[in-house]
């Protein structure tokens, strides 16, 4: 197939950015979206242009380094899906693509639609751990059992990848699905719950520091969460944080 | 030099506890004085600096990504292992042992592996205390499964994202310490060389990938824990940025490389379907727990199939050729990687390879699909239950195991492998050659330490399931924080490295000249157009089998591919500034050397063992016939090799493997 992408170009942090217009042609529709992306980024090299940066590791949907904004949704059109997993039968001949970076004011952009997500890594930093040293004297991982339907949940909310499209989805920018999935993580395991006041304080108020909006449960991140985490995360964050407090 | 590989004394299953009893320590008011510089921080460089750092000592963490939690560690599906005996079906550190070693096709040194197999339980009760959500039975303890190669279920899980979990604990654990100011983390930034003063290991040369900045870094100790190098075949399951560079910079530097060519290729990965393909995407081989691996018995279903004239699901029972549980009927298709691989090959040689490509195999779940769903009916006492209710009761069993593995599959191939069976073909996985360490985990540079796939010490010619998680964590959080304090008792009173040294100037210069270089060069082909070559010249004649004829060829052809590399090839953009185009030119400048010395060292191994197969070393008679043949009286030894500028010069040296507590035998898996 053949394809007009209107693409975010900036130069870096500092420069103004702007949306060029690229043709691509021959497009198989069993090449992922970044595989059209390479094709793209080859034939630009061909010409002397320089390619078109973006972020991207694995390519198998679970780095979380990806981070495009297609055609106004973040990792694109389809559902449960991290960009590298978008496959081009998704688009059609003939079909106008606007690729665009995650916007949000704790992501500046630093090149073209590679941005920096660095704020997560401090909110991770503020308490998103258990404070156990590593020892071999840890007591034994069976001693303390945890019911299938916590330790499932807990997992449920841990298979966050950390990409960001909640954020850049979300029209207040909130990081609170993001947030939310790792304290729940801890809050539903017994090992969680020493540290777990500080944990909820310290990481929601380091997540206002870095200029996160508030949530307003739209939902919107629940539905472009490739993880499928749950706007229930939330909640449960809320419940935590009201805990803490009293 | 000769290979000393400081195995302790006394019987293996004393040797690291006495080792630890002996070591020098290094009090941790001193600990305080001494840095520590870690590259990579996947599980064996995110576990290292965690508890480098816990351990008081300063570490500078270094990531090409924009955050540790994304190193490749993180796609790891399966599962890790662990001696716990937690399912009583007569697990022991001992067996643990001895599946590695027999698994490695005897080619790994039994030390190494005795203490892997005895701090596998710290791993497990560790990683629970961090909080990772392994899964649970409906007790409340872990759960396990089982993987290929071995007699027993060891394996823990978290669903079909184990390394995800045991990542996200790692670098949970690295975020606490991060917020101590304890590890200072440098993400987006890519080591480019080590620096050595005095013959050691001192520091490193980084690029800042975001400004383009070259920075020099100072340690008493460097650890490199870069993983693998799967990527010189261009197409892997490795992540696109997946690379060599830090293990070969510091083999320039005199670190030896040992067996490189024990490259480990995956049977359960989804066909490739075109040219532009720029990775392969690996499903757990947890899946051959239930699925069963076949082609059709008949050339005419083939070509039926492949022309879309014909369902696999409408070949009968006795049209299917189940070849692994043909051929192995012991341990049928749960036989170890490289022979489940070998045997798929086999068949699309053959020409019952089931795709358009001709290189794939149906991986079926109909029977286990069947099998849970009546198993279900009698929990539920359902009575007369409809073929329809079953099929439905046992695929929310198969979702319930490996759900997030088929979605993947359904969304890169659009098609329901719960309805219709998954195809898949071996791809270049893992490698178990790397940097030759010895017990410390030290390299042939005093104070440069490798850990995780990087080295080549614990998963000899072939790695078992679930054994890469293990590995790295055990490396990281058991035994290099040990091993690296004894050498830095001698480093306490050595202060600060300063970073003006002409040793830190040269360096410099030379890494900012082979930068200029790319820039300047303005050649006519791009990075990937090199990279593409190689892969094929890779895959075509170092791939799963290998011959003489081929693998002298190769060495030819790729430096031949190198020469062009360095003439013709196009970097856009400019230094000091994000250019990936750069990045990836370094990196295919060292995978384009790395490819030789494969070649050389698949070339000098004449026998076949583990992941590499030698068509001239078969069996030729017997119950064996057309099985790897090893060759133990003249091949038992490490291949270590030592840099000599180009790579067809390389010395080699040789580690001679003892084998005192497992008898070498022939790996059968009949």
């Amino acid at each position: 197939m053949n394809l007009t992408l209107k693409i975010w170009r900036q130069k870096d942090a500092s420069s103004k950015g702007q949306m060029v217009d690229y043709n691509v042609t021959d497009i198989s529709e069993h090449m992922s979206f970044l595989e059209m992306m390479d094709v793209l980024n080859e034939q630009l090299i061909d010409v002397g242009e320089e390619p078109v940066v973006f972020d991207h590791d694995c390519r198998e949907g679970i780095c979380g380094m990806c981070s495009m904004y297609i055609n106004g949704q973040a990792h694109g059109p389809d559902r449960a899906i991290t960009t590298c997993q978008l496959h081009m039968r998704t688009f059609k001949d003939g079909d106008t693509i606007t690729i665009e970076p995650f916007r949000a004011a704790a992501f500046p952009v630093i090149k073209d639609l590679v941005v920096d997500r660095s704020a997560f890594e401090r909110i991770q930093q503020a308490g998103g751990y258990i404070s156990v040293n590593t020892s071999g004297n840890t007591q034994d991982a069976n001693a303390i059992p945890i019911s299938k339907y916590a330790a499932d949940e807990a997992m449920d909310a841990a298979t966050c990848i950390g990409c960001g499209a909640c954020v850049a989805t979300c029209k207040n920018s909130s990081a609170m699905l993001f947030v939310g999935a790792k304290v729940s993580q801890y809050a539903l395991l017994p090992q969680g719950q020493i540290e777990a006041a500080d944990r909820v304080r310290n990481m929601v108020e380091q997540m206002d520091l870095e200029g996160f909006g508030n949530c307003t449960n739209t939902g919107a991140c629940e539905v472009e969460c490739p993880k499928g985490i749950s706007l229930d995360n939330i909640a449960r964050m809320n419940r935590e944080l009201i805990k803490a407090s009293v | 030099m000769a290979l000393d590989s400081k195995v302790p004394e006394g019987p293996i299953q004393d040797k690291w506890t006495n080792y630890k009893n002996k070591i020098n320590l290094v009090n941790p008011a001193n600990k305080r004085h001494i840095d520590i510089i870690v590259v990579g921080t996947g599980l064996a460089g995110g576990s290292a600096s965690a508890t480098l750092a816990e351990l008081g000592y300063n570490v500078k963490a270094f990531a090409y990504q924009d955050s540790p939690r994304r190193a490749h560690s993180i796609a790891a599906q399966g599962g890790i292992n662990a001696a716990k005996n937690y399912q009583g079906d007569g697990d022991s550190t001992y067996r643990l042992f001895y599946d590695t070693v027999k698994g490695g096709d005897y080619r790994s040194r039994e030390a190494n592996v005795y203490r892997l197999a005895e701090v596998s339980s710290n791993i497990i009760d560790q990683c629970v205390a961090q909080g990772v959500p392994f899964a649970r039975d409906y007790g409340g303890l872990l759960d396990n499964r089982s993987f290929g190669g071995v007699l027993v279920s060891r394996t823990f899980y978290a669903k079909g994202q184990t390394g995800q979990q045991l990542l996200l604990g790692a670098y949970s654990a690295m975020n606490r310490q991060i917020a101590r100011g304890k590890i200072e983390m440098y993400n987006r930034h890519e080591m480019l060389d080590v620096v050595i003063v005095d013959g050691k290991a001192r520091g490193i040369i980084a690029r800042n990938l975001v400004t383009g900045e070259i920075e020099r870094h100072s340690a008493h100790a460097v650890v490199i824990a870069s993983g693998g190098y799967g990527n010189v075949y261009f197409l892997s399951t490795n992540a696109m940025g997946s690379n060599v560079t830090a293990a070969w910079k510091i083999h320039k530097k005199g670190a030896y490389f040992a067996n490189p060519c024990y490259t480990q290729i995956h049977p359960t990965c989804i066909p490739r379907s075109g040219d532009y393909q720029s990775k392969l995407t690996l499903m757990s081989e947890s899946l051959r727990n239930d699925g069963r691996i076949w082609v059709p018995k008949h050339l005419d279903d083939v070509k039926a199939i492949r022309e879309g004239r014909k369902k696999p699901t409408e070949l009968s029972e006795d049209e299917r050729d189940y070849y692994l549980e043909r051929r192995y009927p012991a341990f049928g298709n749960l036989v170890p990687r490289d022979v489940a691989s070998r045997a798929a090959k086999e068949r699309c040689d053959a020409g019952y390879g089931v795709n358009a490509t001709g290189e794939a195999v149906y991986l079926d779940f109909a029977s286990a699909i069947e099998r849970y769903g009546k198993e279900q009916v009698k929990i539920h006492n359902i009575s007369n239950p409809s073929k329809e209710k079953i099929t439905a009761l046992g695929e929310k069993i198969i979702e319930a195991k490996y759900g997030n593995l088929f979605q993947m599959y359904e969304k890169i191939v659009d098609e329901n492998p719960y309805k219709t069976p998954m195809m898949i073909y071996p791809a270049t996985h893992y490698t178990m050659g790397g940097v030759w360490v010895d017990y410390n985990l030290m390299t042939t540079i005093p104070g440069c330490y490798c850990i995780g796939e990087a080295n080549f010490s614990d998963h000899g010619a072939n790695r078992l399931g679930a054994s890469a998680l293990m590995q790295g964590l055990a490396d990281g959080y058991f035994v290099l924080p040990y091993t690296i304090g004894d050498y830095l008792a001698q480093d306490i009173r050595t202060g600060k490295i300063p970073t003006n040294s002409p040793e830190f100037e040269e360096a410099e210069k030379t890494v900012k000249t082979r930068i200029d270089y790319f820039v300047n060069n303005k050649g006519s082909k791009s990075v990937d157009y090199f990279h593409k070559r190689l892969g094929k010249v890779m895959w075509d004649k170092v791939g799963m089998s290998r011959n003489e004829k081929g693998l002298k060829e190769a060495m030819a052809e790729i430096k031949q591919i190198r020469e062009e590399f360095w003439k013709d090839v196009k970097v856009p953009g400019n230094a000091d500034e994000m250019n990936p185009e750069l990045e990836k030119a370094g990196r295919v400048a060292d995978f384009l050397e790395l490819g030789e010395l494969f070649a050389k060292d698949a070339l000098m191994r004449e026998e076949s063992c583990g992941g590499h197969f030698r068509e001239e070393s078969v069996e030729d008679s017997g119950e064996q016939q057309g099985e790897a043949k090893r060759n133990d009286k003249d091949f038992a030894f490490v291949a270590a090799w030592e840099y000599k500028g180009e790579p067809a010069d390389a010395v080699l040296h040789k580690e001679q493997l003892e084998f005192k507590d497992i008898e070498l035998k022939q790996r059968s898996y009949k």
